[in-house]
């Protein structure tokens, strides 16, 4: 069962947009050990996804669930500000836990 | 270089907006195709004017629009214009109107972690556009942006891209930008470098505790306008309504078709009547019979079978009925018939530009042959000195346009002779101009009636007395022995005096 429901929006296939995507999925694969669904969206083909997300900036990362929603704009290079923005905490013993 | 300078303007094609002035002082429209900013302080109506941009693009030329807000929420927005007239939301439903909704959302603050740009907005405009076949967009207001994110430089680089995005989709598109100051720099954060080709502002200017909204386009790259500012006002039902003042053109026709100004020895003053289109000025102090003679004018108007429509801002219907009963003219009966319309209004219910446009779509409604408005001088008192000249010279012409005849009504402040503030401003405009008068002969108050003005025609120079009863005014006899009424200093001469002023002129 999935814990986490994180939707990346990207804007084409741009440099930016393949980094956000890696730096997405090793985000999921090492810190929330394949407890998270990782949805990829690109709105230029999906323009009215973006309408409907009110997506400005791209990337954007929305944490879907758990509820609240969580918005973070950037290619996420920053791992320990994504966790931070996804209210996660790591607790240095390889595992993180849900504050 | 200069014939292709020459080429590249004659193909500045105009978008009409259809607000309801605007195409008239931008001499037809917005420049299509192109990119406008239109900027002003907080509460200078730059909103209404996006929204009525894409309002009455869809009423009035079917248009679809496409409203990109980054201040308001778009729900916000769909109730505060709801007072105008304008349903979006059937608009939306129609597929005539989107939304772009890119205001920050509430509890939903966007954490940044590395590079971004602004694409999202970029693709949903886009889409949105391609969606509709958008003609125009608004965007409300482009400053906004810079709030919403903590990097100036990206935003600025993105806007950047936005506005060359714009250009290339075929659209007439409206961007709002806030500014600190009426007069001072045209926007905050510098958005005008984005968009600099045509520049609209909006003012909304304090003069003497009273507010006076004007409109002035600053520039059209390529292209004419009429310059200077323009006043304008925000009507609850209507929206945005510019007066296109200083635009007016003297082109009205003259004719020399007399008309009774009701009062037959006041006709033969005037060599025959009133001129058919012409303004007539009635200047005076309080009590010398300026309602009366309004009176009469319009009695005389309805008695030759003439649409008459009269304004009142000085007194109530009740009053100026009964007024109208103890000079023998009964106005419930002429209204009945269909041939009077009496508007009463106190002057301070509204702004003067608001009571322009009362004035002017009455008239146009009701299409009288003659107008009355008593008084001018009440609606002096609640607008700035600018803003009623402006008032006057717009309401003049307009009626003078229509071809009919107007009287407007004067007070002058001091009893004995003197000018008023309102004569300076309207006497040139005026055709003809009848001065009433307090004049004291041996300890008795009399009133005198002089034609000064009559343009195009001969007219009687007697100072004549008259006397008020029930049956209206009777001009009589002129004052002979009098000098110095008009200047309010009477001075009576002996006959002896008056032999010998009369033998200085005498030819013989």
């Amino acid at each position: 069962m999935n814990k986490y429901l994180l939707k990346l929006y990207v804007a084409g296939q741009t440099i930016r947009s393949g980094r956000a995507i890696a730096n997405a999925q090793r985000i999921c694969d090492n810190e929330l050990k394949g407890l998270a669904e990782l949805i990829i969206i690109d709105i230029l083909e999906r323009p009215e996804v973006a309408e409907e997300e009110k997506i400005l900036a791209t990337p954007t990362l929305i944490r879907h669930l758990p509820p609240p929603l969580r918005r973070m704009i950037g290619d996420l290079s920053d791992t320990n500000e994504v966790l931070m923005g996804l209210d996660l905490h790591y607790d240095g013993a390889g595992l993180p836990t849900d504050k | 270089m200069r014939n292709m300078e020459i080429n590249d303007r004659v193909q500045i094609e105009k978008l009409e907006t259809g607000i309801p002035g605007f195409d008239f002082i931008s001499i037809g429209g917005l420049p299509k195709q192109r990119i406008t900013l239109v900027s002003g302080t907080a509460g200078s109506a730059k909103t209404v004017f996006a929204t009525q941009f894409l309002a009455e693009g869809i009423l009035k030329a079917d248009e679809p629009g496409v409203f990109v807000t980054f201040e308001e929420s778009a729900a916000d927005i769909r109730k505060n214009v709801k007072g105008f007239g304008w349903d979006i939301k059937k608009w939306e439903r129609d597929s005539k109107w989107a939304f772009i909704d890119a205001s920050p959302q509430p509890g939903d603050e966007s954490i940044e972690v590395g590079d971004y740009d602004l694409a999202g907005l970029l693709t949903r405009i886009d889409h949105a556009v391609q969606k509709l076949k958008a003609k125009r967009v608004s965007i409300d207001s482009l400053g906004a942006i810079f709030t919403q994110f903590s990097d100036p430089s990206i935003v600025r680089k993105e806007l950047f891209r936005l506005v060359s995005a714009l250009k290339r989709m075929d659209v007439t598109a409206v961007v709002t930008a806030e500014c600190t100051e009426d007069y001072g720099a045209i926007s905050r954060y510098g958005v005008e470098e984005f968009v600099a080709d045509n520049v609209v502002i909006l003012r909304n200017i304090l003069e003497g505790e009273k507010r006076r909204r004007t409109l002035e386009i600053l520039k059209f790259r390529g292209t004419g306008h009429a310059k200077g500012e323009f006043p304008f006002t925000v009507l609850p039902d209507q929206g945005l309504i510019i007066i296109p003042l200083s635009a007016i053109e003297l082109k009205q026709k003259s004719s020399d078709i007399r008309i009774t100004s009701g009062n037959q020895a006041l006709d033969e003053m005037c060599g025959g009547g009133f001129f058919r289109d012409s303004i007539v000025l009635v200047s005076g102090a309080t009590g010398t019979g300026k309602t009366l003679l309004t009176t009469e004018f319009v009695a005389g108007g309805v008695d030759n079978d003439e649409r008459c429509l009269l304004f009142a801002f000085e007194e109530s219907r009740e009053q100026l009925f009964r007024n109208a009963i103890g000079w023998g003219r009964h106005f419930d009966q002429m209204e009945k018939e269909g041939k009077l319309k009496v508007v009463c209004e106190y002057p301070e219910s509204a702004g003067l530009e608001d009571h322009l446009i009362v004035i002017k779509s009455e008239i146009e409604n009701f299409k009288p042959n003659r107008v009355a408005v008593d008084s001018l001088s009440a609606l002096e008192r609640i607008s700035t000195q600018k803003g009623f000249r402006e008032f006057v010279i717009s309401v003049t012409s307009f009626i003078k346009h229509q071809e009919i005849a107007g009287l407007f009504t004067s007070t002058t402040p001091s009893l004995m002779g003197g000018g008023s503030v309102t004569e300076t401003h309207i006497s040139t405009i005026t055709d003809s101009i009848i001065l009433l008068r307090y004049v004291e002969m041996y300890g008795e108050m009399k009133r005198g009636l002089t034609v000064l003005k009559m343009r195009g025609s001969m007219h009687n120079k007697d100072i004549r007395e008259f006397a008020i009863d029930s049956e209206g005014m009777h001009i009589g006899k002129p004052f002979r022995n009098v000098t110095g009424i008009l200047a309010g200093t009477p001075q009576h001469l002996s006959p002896g005096e008056i032999d010998r002023l009369g033998d200085l002129f005498n030819e013989h």
